[in-house]
């Protein structure tokens, strides 16, 4: 009931082929776009847009770059986070060098730096699949890191690697408080994740799906398979580079190539396998279960514990947050394996049959 | 009814005033926020130096406060996880701002993100031999400390030590680090050094985590160095004492960094780290008097931190001793300028940072003689000291060898200087102007 489009009719070419065609869509994610942009930052405190909000919607950035290449183009890939070192190393370079270029082109160029490399070590999906890609994708990891600890050059010869990012600037306006960056962030990621939602409908998300379900199907239909592929590379890489752009500006304001380890590649896997493979939504639920439900845990945990009249030791809760977190993992994949997104698909379906299921 | 609601409120207000009565009876508090790490990889060495911080704190409480100001803390886990450092800091913050004890880290990588953050915020971050070194130059870090001495000096002080025992010239001395932003910071130091000198410097990168460095030592043996000096971190330390062993080079040849030279770094390498030697700002042991004290006080009164006994008196232990010990005298200071038996904030902690006068007197005083060295900042000097020790291990403790060796300070802090100069040019920093401060 709440969710039937009876009665939508569509007349012209233009209403067909909007991003949302529904209507009960467009007015949800109007609304949400509308709390995050004017309520949130009337209501967060500092706390909220520096350790949640804001890394919240870079890790749904990065989430969403790898769910471009594995949940829809189904090229799976171990290098989410190196592709975000470049991302922002790329960024602080191109502000280090190039006179006055406006930040919001550097994190284009960081982007665009980003998807070169992804193209490059996209280069063997051309030969092989599913878990050797996956190694072969463990290389750029490994490759990158090394790369900027190398050579200093990258890192403005600091003499340990670490980064420190200028302020951010735009139009002579700068973003120094919570609430800016969180603006920010929100508002580069919003127009990424729609252009995301556009593109994976268009031909060319509809060959990355072709290829992901049997890629020579896909070849003998007429899809070039390296074009497809790379550009998948290309793309997931784009948005993995300006979610690192950010993370370095708007998030820590200092990096280290070791802050972008294996470890921080596999939290952007699970995000999406927890979130959803193949879904624009799931890589944003996906990122908010991974990123705030230990903090949730942390938070709670202590409370529940003098409530219990249970002397805890700081130690004794962290292993609990952990295996709590992990125990969830596991439910949660036991009961929906295709990620929250799809339980948010179930719930839409009994919405739209709702009251009268039969 | 009427009567039931009358008794309600009556309870109410019982609770309410019981709950009112609370802050009025209570003493001034300082307040220390402490992003601890007790689990995960790091999480021994975590447990040992948050466990002698804490102890310290409570040690302080049970003598009757700082000038009868009680110490408070928080903990936060961060596994040293740099997003959940953060996360941590920004959580606890709200609670730092009427009174502010120094942060500690523990971890190069939080405090590399919290430095503008703790700079915007107004509170004092403390890097007791770890994080941003060239922070020693005050006066474009006002709010970070990297207190005591750090990694550049260290470099320095070791190859002094050796000096001290051959000419340098014409000697050639191997370089074995951890090749991450810890590691490769004493290079430029050791340059300088190796330049002054005339000694060869061959520097040779293990990459993390370093449990195998055949290829590293079999370089070392084509080299023939008269010296190494080690910069290891965690299970690097002891495969790279096995390894040397393996391959016949004099563990009394070789000298690491302070962490490098742990108990944990040593007992697991066995026979093979007898003889090596190792950097040290804080002594191990327990005939510190503070530290038997603190056993005797603290744990007698079964208010000890850590759980596992064996802990106290090791050099991680210890050294989070001297580290309470720190930022106990930095509130301490600050309260002799803003007000004997009153909170600090982070304003006034930080000036009480930049301003300690530990002396050797200080230090006999808290019955600290030999924990840590004299302490004495200033805006132009975060660091301090920039002294330390040299102890070997014998096979089953750690044996002081030299007495506290400074770096070459003139050769060190003009490259922190120019290094903070580059940071305040990229931040758009303004430099304070260190002789207007007070």
């Amino acid at each position: 009931m709440f969710y039937r489009e009876t009665g939508q009719f569509k007349t012209s070419y233009g209403a067909d082929q909007q991003i949302f065609p529904i209507r009960q869509d467009r007015i949800g994610v109007g609304l949400v776009l509308a709390v995050a942009f004017l309520v949130v930052p009337a209501l967060a405190g500092e706390y909220w847009f520096n350790a949640i909000l804001t890394p919240f919607l870079i890790f749904a950035l990065a989430a969403l770059g790898l769910n471009i290449l594995t949940g829809y183009a189904g090229q799976l890939s171990l290098g989410s986070a190196a592709f975000m070192a470049v991302g922002a190393y790329a960024a602080y370079n191109f502000q280090l060098r190039v006179e006055g270029i406006p930040i919001l082109v550097s994190f284009i160029c960081a982007g665009l730096t980003a998807a070169g490399v992804g193209i490059l070590f996209g280069l063997p999906s051309l030969r092989i699949k599913g878990f050797y890609l996956a190694v072969a994708t463990l290389a750029a990891q490994f490759f990158i890191v090394w790369c900027l600890t190398k050579f200093p050059w990258l890192s403005n010869n600091s003499s340990s690697g670490v980064i420190s990012t200028p302020t951010v600037k735009i139009l002579g306006y700068v973003f120094d408080g919570a609430r800016d960056k969180y603006l920010l962030v929100l508002a580069i990621v919003s127009v990424m994740a729609l252009m995301a939602k556009n593109m994976v409908r268009s031909k060319t998300g509809r060959s990355w799906m072709a290829v992901r379900d049997m890629d020579v199907a896909a070849e003998v239909i007429g899809i070039p398979l390296l074009r497809t592929k790379l550009l998948a590379f290309a793309v997931s890489s784009f948005y993995c580079g300006v979610a690192g752009a950010l993370y370095a500006f708007c998030y820590l304001g200092s990096v280290e190539p070791d802050g972008f380890s294996l470890d921080l590649s596999f939290h952007i896997l699970f995000m999406i396998i927890i979130g959803g493979v193949g879904s624009i939504l799931g890589s944003f639920l996906g990122a908010a279960f991974i990123l705030l439900l230990p903090i949730l845990l942390d938070v709670l945990l202590p409370e529940l514990s003098s409530l219990l009249h249970l002397q805890l030791q700081g130690s004794t809760v962290s292993h609990i947050q952990t295996m709590v977190f992990g125990a969830l993992i596991m439910f949660f994949l036991v009961v929906e394996p295709h990620g929250l997104a799809r339980l948010w698909q179930i719930a839409k379906e009994k919405l739209r049959l709702w009251p009268f299921p039969h | 009814m009427f009567n039931r609601s009358r008794k309600i409120a009556l309870m109410a207000a019982l609770v309410a005033g019981a709950f009112a009565s609370v802050p009025a009876q209570a003493a001034e508090e300082e307040f220390f926020m402490i992003p601890s790490y007790r689990v995960g990889p790091y999480g021994a060495n975590g447990n040992a130096f948050y466990g002698g911080f804490v102890d310290y704190l409570n040690y302080v409480n049970m003598k009757g406060g700082i000038n009868g100001v009680t110490a408070t803390w928080e903990e936060c886990e961060t596994e040293y996880n740099n997003a959940k450092g953060i996360e941590c800091y920004e959580r606890m913050k709200s609670k730092a701002r009427t009174s502010a004890g120094p942060i500690h880290t523990m971890s190069t990588g939080i405090s590399y993100a919290l430095i503008d953050k703790t700079a915007a915020d107004h509170l004092p971050l403390a890097m007791m031999g770890y994080g941003r070194t060239d922070a020693v130059d005050g006066s474009v870090f006002p709010y970070a400390f990297p207190l005591v001495t750090t990694y550049q000096m260290q470099a320095s002080a070791i190859v002094k030590f050796i000096a001290g025992k051959e000419a340098l010239k014409g000697k050639k001395i191997v370089f074995l680090y951890h090749d991450s932003a810890y590691g490769k910071e004493p290079i430029v130091a050791l340059k300088a050094e190796a330049s002054l000198n005339k000694f060869t410097l061959v520097e040779i990168p293990v990459a993390h985590p370093g449990n195998e460095q055949g290829a590293q030592w079999q370089r070392i043996r084509q080299e023939k160095p008269d010296w190494v000096i080690f910069w290891g971190w965690g299970v690097m330390n002891q495969t790279a004492l096995k390894t040397a062993q393996k391959m016949g080079f004099p563990r009394d040849h070789m000298i690491g960094s302070w962490w490098a030279g742990s108990e944990e770094d040593v007992i697991p390498a066995g026979d093979a780290a007898k003889g090596y030697m190792s950097a040290t700002w804080n002594v191990s042991g327990k005939n510190v008097p503070l530290i038997a004290d603190i056993e005797k006080t603290v744990y007698g009164a079964g208010k000890g931190n850590v759980q596992d006994k064996g802990k106290l008196g090791t050099i991680l232990y210890n050294r989070g001793v001297s580290a309470a010990v720190l930022s106990v005298e930095a509130v301490r200071r600050a309260q002799e300028k803003y007000g004997k038996g009153k909170a600090m904030n982070g304003e006034q902690v930080r000036w009480g940072l930049e301003n300690l006068k530990l002396d050797d007197a200080r230090i006999k005083a808290l019955g600290a003689t030999g924990l840590l060295p004299a302490v004495m900042t200033s805006c132009a000097n975060h660091e301090g000291s920039g002294k330390v020790k040299i102890q070997q291990w014998d096979g089953s403790k750690w044996v002081l060898v030299s007495d506290w060796i400074e770096g070459n300070k003139a050769l060190i802090h003009p490259l922190f200087q120019a290094s903070a100069a580059q940071y305040a040019k990229e931040k758009g920093i303004t430099p304070r102007d260190c002789s207007k401060e007070k």
